[in-house]
């Protein structure tokens, strides 16, 4: 019985593996196909997911709007496992069997520095939604992203802390093993100390640590007009907490790695008084924001993320770059995407640079009543 | 004559990976990329069955061999700017190569000496905590790309690369198994006090498996980092470890080909499933418990029987009495 058992699995996977060999991609004309590759399942699940919910509404949309150059947009969309090689196989996989006309994704600039080379190779443009590191789009002229770069985030934080805030003297407390807390502190202080600020002390911390009152006691000594700490949100929100109960009441500053709702459920009424930047907000009065978010929530009975809005932009810039091709060919829709200009996006108006980077406005976040509210809006 | 056969095995599937490999472009480039996946696993897979399945020591620390062969011979081919096809790439890659060996090897003796005191658990959460430690360390190394990840690698790895250092793993281990070694690696994972009282020496088998299997994973590790163009940290996790784990386990251990044949019927199952989307690593691992349960000597058991397989498929019948193969 036992090994009828292991025969049937085996013989099983055999017919799975022979139906996979056998079925190549057959091209539909009447559509253009464009691939997705996203972490639906492992560590980063919940940011891949998000995306693709943003994505699918941008195609449902246009398709329902008559698609492009005639023909309807048809999204295959294929599970990175939040895997680096996974992206490889994933994106070979889209361009080489499936033959897509372009590529959206990643979330994690690690996948994306994977899938880059071979997008490029293969001559077809592809469109990172939130990959910030700068290295991503270095890889080739077919490489495009929507979102905001590391150092560009650091120096409008910088120039909101100095004008906003009006702060001249600030300290710093970075994750010190992690290069996105440590990218954006060092940004931070190169445009503060350019405007004519003055960073007074820099004290560190690791990814999961859980008491931080040594490193405030030491900034605290040095009497900051505000901290900046550029980290995620869980240590975020306990420095903020523990800084509150050695009486520190000045502004705390953070940047994307902030925007998570779990900052004010763990940080409670002591996020008061704190900023942060990001892509996006829910709560921006801005009418094409109000419209996505109205429509997002009707969809999918969920508030967007500024994930969920990257994918969205992904998206229609693609599309609207195909749109003015008026090809499917790679190396036109590459220089439709070079060419973007002013292109109003529900991340803002977004400018495609020389280096093939977004250029967009960056929203700041303040928390006030333990309520994350729309502050302001920061153009490039 | 039967002593040379496998050595002439060895060289003819040499000539086939070269030749192959010059006719690599024709393969459709997603199966060619499985197919390199599926050799750099058997690799990792059947050196980790000289450790775990012959000599009895659970190593989970795999995941940290392959990084530091990944990361050795990364480093040596950038610095010395070699770009694919250029005469020079070949010796210096190979070398590149055996460099990462050697790390990872000094690193497995490393394991292999607190081996000798401990057993079973303890010695596969010691060796969990050297794999994880091997990865931050690297995750703080600026001069590695540290959580950055390391970009810019040549793209060196191709299909005579890959499948030669396959055939040369399963010689070495089918030969070494084979060898007065390999009956010292079945004695101490059989019954090391016992093994100790008749003279064999334990301590040298576990350290020879630990050495040898991790040379092979540091090889492995050199050939994914210069087929995948790029290396992180976070690809040599714990998880990393299992994978290669649970192919050794359902190929059933010890057994060389079962091992090869699970290897690559694990890589291949996620991406054939692919049209079940995010469902499939569902499927996958429902598949590796049904296996499990059903087949817990893994799927193959400990040697594979060719001769009775074929008997069955030509429908001749089973000579009366089974003789020693």
């Amino acid at each position: 019985m036992r090994r009828l058992i292991a025969w049937l699995i085996l013989g099983a996977a055999l017919v799975v593996i022979g139906l996979w060999i056998g079925c190549g991609g057959g091209g539909n004309t009447s559509e253009i196909l464009i691939g997705e590759y996203s972490a639906m399942t492992g560590t980063t699940a919940t940011f891949g997911q998000s995306t693709h919910r943003g994505l699918m509404m941008a195609v449902d949309e246009i398709n329902a709007a008559g698609g492009v150059l005639g023909k309807k947009i048809h999204l295959l969309t294929e599970d990175t496992q939040s895997r680096p090689e996974e992206a490889a196989t994933a994106v070979t996989k889209l361009i080489t069997r499936d033959r897509v006309k372009a590529v959206i994704g990643e979330v994690s600039s690690s996948r994306s520095l994977a899938a880059a080379p071979i997008c490029q190779a293969n001559g077809v443009p592809m469109v990172s939604n939130a990959s910030t590191n700068p290295e991503v789009t270095k890889k080739g002229d077919y490489i495009f992203r929507v979102c905001y770069i590391d150092p560009f985030q650091g120096e409008v934080m910088a120039r909101f802390a100095f004008s906003t805030l009006g702060i001249r003297k600030a300290a710093i407390l970075k994750d010190i093993k992690n290069d996105y807390s440590v990218g954006l502190a060092q940004y931070f202080e190169e445009t503060f100390q350019k405007l004519g600020g003055e960073i007074i002390a820099t004290q560190a911390y690791s990814e999961g640590d859980i008491d931080f009152k040594a490193q405030l006691t030491a900034l605290k000594a040095t009497e900051p007009e505000a901290v900046i700490v550029p980290g995620y949100y869980t240590e975020a929100a306990l420095i903020v907490k523990q800084a509150r109960e050695l009486n520190m009441t000045m502004p705390f500053v953070g940047g994307d790695g902030w925007d998570s709702a779990k900052l004010v459920e763990i940080g409670g009424a002591s996020m008061n008084n704190t900023y942060y930047s990001t892509a996006y907000s829910a709560d921006d009065p801005d009418s094409v924001v109000q419209n996505f978010v109205h429509k997002y929530t009707a969809r999918y009975d969920d508030k967007p993320d500024a994930f969920a809005a990257l994918g969205y932009d992904a998206g229609l810039i693609l599309f609207d770059a195909v749109k003015r091709a008026g090809s499917t060919e790679g190396a036109k829709i590459r220089d439709a995407l070079t060419a973007t200009r002013d292109f109003r996006g529900v991340t803002g108006t977004i400018t495609i640079d020389s280096d093939r980077n977004a250029r967009k406005p960056i929203v700041i976040i303040a928390v006030v009543n333990g309520e994350m509210t729309y502050k302001e809006t920061i153009q490039p | 004559m039967k002593r040379h056969l496998s050595k002439l095995y060895l060289l003819l599937a040499l000539v086939a990976a070269a030749i192959i490999a010059r006719y690599q472009s024709s393969i459709g480039p997603y199966y060619f990329q499985i197919i390199m996946y599926i050799g750099i696993n058997v690799i990792l897979a059947s050196s980790l069955n000289l450790i775990n399945g012959f000599a009895g020591q659970f190593s989970l620390g795999h995941a940290g061999f392959m990084a530091l062969g990944a990361y050795t011979s990364a480093v040596i081919t950038t610095s010395l700017h070699v770009s694919p096809g250029t005469a020079a790439s070949y010796p210096v890659f190979a070398l590149a190569l055996i460099c990462g060996g050697i790390v990872a090897s000094v690193f497995g003796l490393l394991v292999g000496i607190p081996s000798l005191r401990l057993k079973g658990d303890y010695l596969a959460i010691t060796t969990l905590g050297l794999g994880e430690i091997i990865r931050v360390i690297i995750q703080s190394l600026n001069f590695l790309g540290a959580a950055r990840g390391f970009t810019g690698i040549a793209k060196l790895s191709n299909f005579f690369w890959v499948y030669a250092v396959v055939a040369i793993v399963i010689f070495t281990i089918a030969n070494l198994v084979r060898s007065t070694y390999g009956r010292g690696f079945l004695a101490v994972r059989d019954d090391e006090i016992a093994a100790e009282a008749v003279g064999v020496d334990a301590t040298r088998y576990k350290i020879i498996a630990f050495t040898t299997g991790a040379f092979f994973a540091g090889i492995a590790g050199g050939l994914y980092a210069h087929f995948v163009t790029y290396i992180n940290p976070s690809q040599f996790g714990f998880l990393r470890s299992f994978e290669i784990v649970v192919m050794v386990v359902v190929g059933g251990m010890g057994n060389i080909a079962g091992v090869i044949l699970a290897a690559a019927l694990l890589t291949i199952l996620p991406e054939a499933l692919r049209a079940v989307a995010q469902y499939r690593m569902v499927i996958y691992a429902l598949l590796l418990i049904i296996i499990m349960i059903s087949r817990p000597q893994g799927l193959f058991g400990q040697r594979i029987d060719w001769g009775r397989i074929w008997r069955r498929l030509s429908k001749r019948p089973s000579p009366p009495a089974e003789g020693k193969t």
